[in-house]
């Protein structure tokens, strides 16, 4: 029964992958399959059609709903500047005029005939998308937009904040349990992705905003922290919106945790390169992990590395885990036994559950549910 | 797919597809009757990196041919029928993974047709994200921006009465036809708008919104003021939940496949089987559902169904919502021991972002207990808003004054009425201990006089709702015999009162003819051990200040229910109930209340 497990964060140190880059609404793919991109490419542009305002128009002339149209100096569909008249009418022998003007530059969509509301469309706002990640376009999706592909170094975080973006990677600590700090940061950071160890502050995040530091990656953090960081507590994990001039990408969790000795040599071993970076999350309805993808691009595909990766398998003895529940939380250590029984917990509750080795030679009972594999 | 005759059906397999796990349960004919046989439950698997809802769904069978050695599965396809002892004859399914049907509705005064709509779709076991209006108080342009953002799965259109003004539909119409409205999974198919108004105005919406959006239309569900028509809406949601939205859902469309029976999404499953209990026993019923991602609470008062839906209160994905919306202090209120705020607050969102988790050790335990009671709380505020009868329905009236009562519509539920308090969802059926769910229903909802408490054992209401509707004598049975755990009855005495000073008096008279009399001072719980199936007469006398339904100090004889914890006197208060204030007190009388119910393993320390 080795169904009940969670699926790790995939830290994987070559890897190839596919990232959709699709426009919110029909437009225009600019570039082609095949096409080497940059992450900074523009590969899909279309346009949003503006926010409508509406006008009453037949309370403003003082006329029935269905006479509105006889009214409309400028027709349906022709563009209208702002504080211009779109319909008159005129009264008492034609010596009081009512004038219908446009609260807003754009076009007058429509006038209806039963409700007497003339609707006027703003300009259109451009949408553009890039292609986040150096890499080469392999599919087209017709006005919609492309599917990218890139290999290199790849690394899940468990939660993030903010948007894409991309730098140079900058390692400012020396191990994976040192925390982030303002001395640490030091002062060429200008546009890089910086990368510490157990733990950041929100005032060592403002400091890096200062300094231009487009995304921290951070073992842990507090979430006293992240409240004064957003200015909000954040009540469902749903992210990638925020502007807040960084990217920030936990990899552990919430507290002072150091980052996975793994995660953090791979990062190591990406110094100096240009990475892509996303602090998108969402857990619930189809789960998005923040990420750094580090393109290595020269380097050829080994044949057993396939975009989309292979199918994951359960826990076995021998798979590597982490621990993500108190009284354990973030011990790493190894599966050594799975019983297939029921045991009770100290709660009295009677779960799955595995045995593992911590790396101290003893063996540690733990519910199945509260650990997490870890992938590569 | 033919579904089977109830008579000729052996076995059935049931899963319920929930945000975080699905659950499968295998119900078999023993002799004349059917009863629960095993249940497994694997991770919901809508999510990266499966994205196929089935995966999840063949790991809960497996789980379940292990634990009842019995083969279900051919490779990865459900044998049907039953063939010797191989396979089953009937597999059916409800769902509310991947966020489960999320909904917006649209009425032209948001306090009747807006109200009505969002009943409606509640009813169907929607999240109503947002009820837009004629008078919601945003300008034009805002509610179409508002229509935009939110990308529901499905829109409900309504307004006015049958034969009234048809312009303030049309304008919701063109309003969301000016919104161009868009669906939430997958670009390639058109918005579901279910029209359901003046049917005068149905030429009106067609000629504005057909052409953009998949616009079916059905009876009005407010045909006149005094009377809401919801069940054709309800159906139509059910039917345009399978043919768009449950067909777009990863995995779903092959999930689909499998069963004779519509899947079915949880909440709508979870509602029957309430309304099924309140009409059969003409009692008033309030019903939970805590999930990991909402909170569902239904009820039936005077015979009226209503459910609501607290979309982001939930025990792991909304978890950290709890937080944000109860307030630290409100949790930590009831737990029973000292923590700081900084680990508190640490730990709820390390469970938000790793939802699967489960308490380890008691204190985690009693963390996550005391969240839930906050959840609990929250949802059933929610629930007592909206759960508001039609305003003066049986009253002769003027027009003037329908409008009148609309404006302030009384809520139905009244916890002085309530005869039975069902809990469901993980933290109350999983809890260790059964005193536990009773502790927290107690906390949570605060039922006056008497009530009956109860659980569903194992969680599996959903599945039992939507075999209603294909097999009503099997539901029945095994909702009867093995899902409703009966954990007795409570007896609070509303009023204020004086810590100590005695509050109740109750005379008991036990089934073998033994009496006893108890004395329960204000402020204190008293367990009476009365096992399931048997129950007490009781002579309650409240203090002068106190009612338990006769009114003040009134004495009341009533018939008191045993169950698996007992019958419970909770002379806490009502009216208020408050809590100490003095950090030291408050702990020491969490842990003085939780060792009346004898509520955990060993005394929780100070």
């Amino acid at each position: 029964m080795a169904h009940s497990y969670t699926p790790g964060l995939k830290v994987s140190a070559f890897t190839a992958l596919r990232r959709e880059r699709k426009l919110p609404l029909a437009g225009t793919v600019l570039v082609s399959v095949g096409q080497p991109v940059q992450a900074e490419t523009i590969v899909a542009r279309t346009e949003l059609p503006g926010n409508v305002q509406t006008v009453n128009a037949a309370n403003i002339l003082g006329v029935l709903p269905e006479d509105v149209p006889d009214c409309l100096v400028k027709p349906v569909g022709s563009p209208v500047k702002k504080g211009e008249a779109i319909a008159e009418s005129r009264s008492f022998f034609g010596l009081f005029r009512s004038k219908v003007l446009s609260p807003t530059d754009g076009t007058l969509e429509s006038v209806s005939t039963v409700t007497g509301q003339a609707l006027l469309r703003e300009p259109p706002i451009p949408v553009e998308v890039d292609a986040y990640v150096d890499g080469a376009v392999v599919e087209v999706h017709e006005k919609q937009g492309v599917t990218v592909e890139t290999r290199g170094t790849f690394i899940q975080g468990i939660f993030g904040i903010g948007g894409e973006t991309c730098g140079l990677l900058h390692v400012c600590v020396g191990g994976p349990a040192e925390a982030l700090t303002e001395a640490s940061l030091g002062s060429d950071v200008r546009g890089k992705v910086l990368v510490g160890g157990s733990h950041v502050t929100t005032r060592v995040l403002n400091r890096a905003i200062q300094l231009g530091v487009k995304a921290v990656v951070i073992g842990g953090f507090d979430d006293q922290d992240l409240r004064e960081f957003l200015g909000y507590d954040l009540g469902v994990a749903i992210t990638g919106s925020e502007e807040k001039g960084l990217t920030l990408v936990v990899t552990e969790g919430f507290g002072e945790i150091p980052m996975a000795g793994r995660t953090f040599e791979l990062l190591k071993s990406c110094e100096g390169r240009k990475v892509s970076v996303s602090g998108a999350t969402q857990i619930r309805a189809g789960v998005l992990r923040p990420e750094i993808v580090a393109p290595r691009l020269t380097e050829a595909i080994p044949p057993e590395v396939r975009a989309g990766g292979a199918e994951p398998e359960g826990l076995t003895v021998g798979s590597l885990i982490r621990a993500i529940r108190e009284p354990y939380f973030g011990h790493l250590g190894k599966v050594v036994s799975l019983p297939p029984e029921l045991v009770p917990l100290e709660t009295e509750a009677k779960v799955r559950v595995l045995e593992v080795d911590f790396g101290d030679g003893q063996r540690t009972l733990l519910p199945r549910a509260n650990v997490e594999m870890i992938e590569s | 797919m033919t579904i089977p005759k109830p008579e000729s059906i052996r076995s059935i397999l049931a899963t319920d597809c929930g945000s975080t796990t699905t659950k499968a349960i295998l119900i078999e004919r023993r002799g004349e009757e059917y009863r629960l046989i095993v249940r497994g439950e694997a991770p919901t698997t809508v999510e990266a990196p499966f994205e196929d809802v089935t995966r999840g769904v063949l790991n809960a069978i497996m789980e379940v041919e292990e634990l009842a050695g019995r083969k279900i599965l051919d490779g990865e396809k459900i044998m049907t029928p039953q063939s010797g002892t191989q396979g089953v004859d009937l597999y059916i399914s409800t769902s509310s993974a991947g966020g489960g049907l999320q909904m917006m509705v649209s009425g032209v005064v948001k306090s009747m047709t807006g109200e009505s709509a969002q009943r409606a779709a509640l009813g169907a076991g929607a999240i109503v994200m947002d009820v837009i209006a004629s008078n919601d108080g945003r300008l034009p342009y805002q509610k179409i921006k508002r229509i935009r953002q939110l990308r529901p799965d499905m829109i409900l259109l309504s307004g006015g009465v049958d034969g009234g003004t048809t312009s303030h539909v049309a304008e919701m119409a063109e309003l969301l036809a000016a919104a161009d409205p868009k669906a939430r999974l997958g670009a390639g198919y058109e918005l579901p708008v279910i029209y359901a108004g003046n049917k005068d105005a149905r030429k009106i919406v067609e000629e504005r919104l057909a052409h953009k959006t998949a616009l079916k239309t059905t009876d009005n569900l407010r045909p006149v003021l005094e009377r809401e028509n919801l069940t054709p809406a309800r159906d139509m949601i059910h039917d345009l939940f399978m043919e768009h939205v449950m067909a777009h859902a990863p995995g779903y469309r092959k999930l689909m496949t499998w069963s004779p029976v519509p899947i079915m999404p949880t909440p709508g499953a979870v509602g029957l089987i309430i309304e099924t209990i309140a009409r059969e026993e003409s009692i008033s019923v309030i019903g939970v559902d805590i999930g990991g991602a909402t909170t569902d609470v239904f009820s039936v008062f005077q015979g009226v169904f209503n459910r609501t839906v607290s979309a982001n209160l939930g025990m792991s994905y909304s978890v950290s919502n709890v937080l944000a919306e109860a307030g630290l202090p409100n949790i930590l209120r009831w737990v029973p021991f000292e923590i700081s705020e900084h680990d508190l607050r640490n730990r709820i969102k390390n469970k938000m972002i790793r939802p699967t988790t489960i308490p380890q050790t008691l204190e985690e335990l009693i963390i996550e207990q005391a969240i839930s009671r906050e959840a609990l709380r929250l949802a059933f505020e929610q629930h007592k808003m909206l759960a508001v009868g039609l305003k003066g329905v049986q009253q002769e009236r003027t027009i003037s004054d329908t409008f009148e009562q609309t404006a302030s519509g009384e809520t139905l539920v009244r916890l002085d009425h309530l005869d039975l308090l069902v809990g469901s969802g993980g933290v109350l059926s999983h809890a260790p201990r059964r005193a536990q769910a009773a502790l927290m229903l107690l906390d949570a909802f605060l039922p006056e006089h008497v009530t009956e408490l109860a659980v569903d054992s194992i969680f599996m209401m959903p599945q039992l709702g939507v075999l209603s509707t294909v097999h009503p004598k099997a539901a029945k049975e095994v909702f009867e015999k093995d899902c409703l755990i009966r954990l007795g009855s409570t007896v609070a005495p509303v009023g204020p009162g004086k810590e100590g000073v005695t509050a109740l008096r109750a005379t008991l008279e036990f089934p073998d003819g033994r009496r006893e009399t108890l004395s329960i001072p204000y402020g204190y719980l008293k367990l009476v051990p009365v096992p399931e199936g048997q129950s007490v007469k009781a002579v309650l006398n409240p203090d002068r200040g106190l009612d338990l339904g006769a009114g003040k100090g009134r004495e009341r004889e009533v018939v008191l229910k045993g169950g698996v914890v007992g019958v419970i006197f909770d002379c806490r208060g009502r009216q208020p109930f408050t809590l100490p204030a003095d950090r030291e007190r408050r702990i020491s009388k969490l842990a003085e209340w939780n060792e009346a119910l004898d509520a955990y393993p060993v005394a929780v320390k100070v």
